[in-house]
């Protein structure tokens, strides 16, 4: 089934999408709508396709089938992953990836917004404009005692933050954010809530997560994906009642 | 601005190395042509041939250590471009031979002669110039690894597949120059030089200005090397070495820092075997065998990979060692160079300059505990 491209006020509109991994299908005739300004909540069991769908969406994985369109223009099935980025769509993985190489400063300064082109950066010195982004988002990740300290040395939970303030720093228009609370102690994952939703004020954002607690303190739209598909989207509440998510899902 | 993205970019090490590569440069040659043959400060000629070859081994392993060491391509085909800057080198040299060959042809080289070549081939035009050898010498490395960069980088090859792309281009070439029909001396090569710019190449002057260039140069890669290593885009080609897809994510076009840095480290391996050349006085297909590549590898190996001066130390030291052992016992060499291989990957992972770095600390470590 295919829909020609609306025109329509979403951010990021996906629609029939599908991906199969040698005829398994890991995404299969998903749609989703985010608006601009949202932040919504992806959950789903393991394997449901959740990691898959921002691979779709960054161009790391092309869709068989299926449109993904961002800001009512650009199609992302036809552009590459860097592409992609500058069009303002930030990502932070599941498995935390920061530079092991560099320190916690130059990674953010790689992330920075800004320059990306190989002759301008041959020449150039961080502005004091980045300078003060910098110390801004060390402050809000809490790592001004790191910042000189290699990404290699990180504790996981430390990691994690890094990659936090790596989209910070990114500033794209929509956040996609797998799993940030993996590994967090409770105050942690109280703390990365608070700032997500502070992001949120000014950026779109997509979490995917499995901690539940942490889903019910951003307070926000759910989704529920199961087997490639979108099972049920609403408040945490409404899903939880809902019977198939039970079933597959929460009841377990 | 150049100037400043030129000093700041380099440590305090990498300057203060720069000036030794520069006096090595000065003091050898003028030793050489200064001093009197039986004072005990006399450089003999060979051993004047041997640093300005080291030298162009330096470059060379620099070469090889951008690409390894810091785009994480294990280059197993940089002697390539080595030798065709040192071909278009010969061309060059081979041209300035005019009616002095042994054939007495003021236009064709003797070897052209021998095979009944009615004319120049289009490709040797334009070679009686310097000018226009000097720009060959960086325009066709350069040009072959654009071309060979671009569709790798782009069609996202990496790892042992890019490896073997690279030495198969090696032996590719090797086997083309090997030819006859190809118009550059066949197995013979070129050789039996006259003059460089005017001068003979036999003289001492010329041998020790050849030196001296060799130095020189490999300061000025020194130099540059540090820059752009030390540059933001630096800090970006090392996040592209230890993560490519996760920049792709941030926005950066991992492809084209790799083929910038491909490519300018093609030019700096032509540039080197263009000077290497006219100091050994000879180039032929053997300059392209695998085992050329191969060994430059190790030389970055031994200094230490992903450093600036390691590569340097690395290529003095086991040419210095090849030289005495080919020398002294020439059946042990190729021992000797896999025992050197077994060595370092199991007991140097970052080469000499690792190992230096290393015991530093420790030292420092143990002042500190013992204050
Ligand atoms: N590159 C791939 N090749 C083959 N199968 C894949 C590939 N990537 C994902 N899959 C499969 O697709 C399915 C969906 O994977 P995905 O990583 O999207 O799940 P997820 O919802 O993120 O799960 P989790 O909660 O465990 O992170 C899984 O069964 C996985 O094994
Ligand atoms: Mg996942």
């Amino acid at each position: 089934m295919k829909t020609a491209p609306r025109s329509t006020s979403a951010l990021l509109y996906l629609s029939g999408v599908t991906v199969s991994f040698d005829g398994f299908k890991a995404l299969n005739n998903l749609s989703l709508l985010i608006e601009p300004g949202e932040m919504r909540a992806i959950i789903g069991p393991n394997g449901a396709g959740k990691t898959t769908m921002m691979d779709v969406i960054t161009g790391k994985t092309r869709p068989d089938e299926g449109e993904v369109v961002f800001d009512g223009q650009a199609d992302l099935t036809k552009l590459d992953e860097a592409h992609i980025a500058t069009l303002g769509i930030g990502r932070k993985f599941q498995k935390p990836t920061v530079f092991e190489n560099h320190t916690v400063r130059d990674n953010l300064l790689l992330a920075l917004a800004g320059l990306r082109s190989w002759y301008k950066l041959l020449g150039a010195a961080p502005t004091r404009a980045e300078n003060n982004r910098l110390a801004e988002i060390l402050s809000i990740i809490r790592m001004e005692a790191q910042q000189h300290m290699l990404g290699a040395r990180l504790s996981h939970g430390q990691k994690q933050w890094l990659e936090i303030g790596m989209l910070l720093a990114q500033n794209p228009k929509l956040m996609l954010v797998d799993e940030p609370v993996a590994g967090m102690t409770d105050v942690e994952t109280e703390t990365t809530a608070q700032v997500l939703r502070e992001v949120n004020k000014s950026h779109s954002v997509v979490v995917v997560e499995h901690d539940m607690s942490f889903v019910r303190a951003l307070g926000v739209k759910v989704t529920v994906l199961h087997e490639g598909s979108m099972l049920a989207e609403g408040s945490l509440d409404q899903v939880s009642a809902d019977p198939r998510v039970v079933e597959v899902y929460l009841g377990r | 601005m150049i100037t400043r993205f030129l000093w700041t970019g380099m440590g305090r090490n990498l300057r203060l190395f720069v000036l030794l590569v520069l006096a090595v440069g000065i003091v050898v040659p003028a030793l050489n042509l200064l001093m009197p043959k039986t004072s005990a400060f006399y450089v003999p000629a060979y051993a004047l041939q041997l640093i300005g070859k080291y030298l162009c081994y330096a470059s060379l392993a620099l070469a090889v250590d951008l690409v390894w060491g810091f785009c994480g391509i294990l280059t197993l085909g940089h002697a390539a471009f080595f030798a065709l800057g040192g071909y278009c080198m010969g061309m060059y040299l081979m041209r300035q031979i005019g009616a002095r060959g042994v054939y007495g042809n003021p236009i064709l080289p003797d070897f052209m002669v021998f095979l009944n070549y009615p004319e120049l081939p289009w490709f040797w035009h334009g070679f009686n110039h310097f000018w226009f050898a000097a720009a060959m010498i960086v325009i066709v490395p350069s040009v072959l690894a654009l071309a060979l960069g671009w569709f790798a980088f782009r069609s996202r090859v990496t790892g042992v597949y890019l490896s073997i792309i690279t030495q198969a281009m090696t032996f590719a070439l090797l086997l083309a120059f090997f030819r006859n029909d190809m118009g550059f001396g066949g197995n013979n090569g070129m050789t039996d030089f006259k003059d460089i710019l005017g001068y003979s190449v036999q003289a001492d002057t010329t041998r020790a200005a050849l030196c001296f260039a060799s130095a020189l140069a490999l300061a000025i890669f020194l130099v540059i090397s540090g820059a752009i290593i030390g540059s933001r885009f630096g800090t970006a080609l090392i996040a592209v070495r230890d993560a490519e897809s996760r920049m792709r994510f941030l926005g950066y076009r991992a492809e084209t820092y790799k083929l910038f840095v491909f490519v300018l480290s093609a030019a700096m391996a032509g540039i080197a075997g263009a000077l290497y050349v006219p100091q050994i006085g000879i180039i032929n297909p053997s300059e392209f065998a695998p085992g050329n590549s191969i060994e430059a590898v190790l030389w970055v190996a031994v200094g230490g990979r992903g450093t600036l001066i390691g590569p340097v130390i690395g290529a003095f030291i086991v040419n210095f060692a090849k030289t005495y052992l080919t020398g002294a016992l020439p059946e042990v060499w190729l021992f000797a160079l896999g025992a050197l291989f077994i060595v370092v990957t199991l007991f140097l992972p970052k080469g000499v300059v690792g190992l230096w770095a290393q015991l530093r600390a420790r030292n420092l470590a143990r002042k500190a505990t013992a204050a």
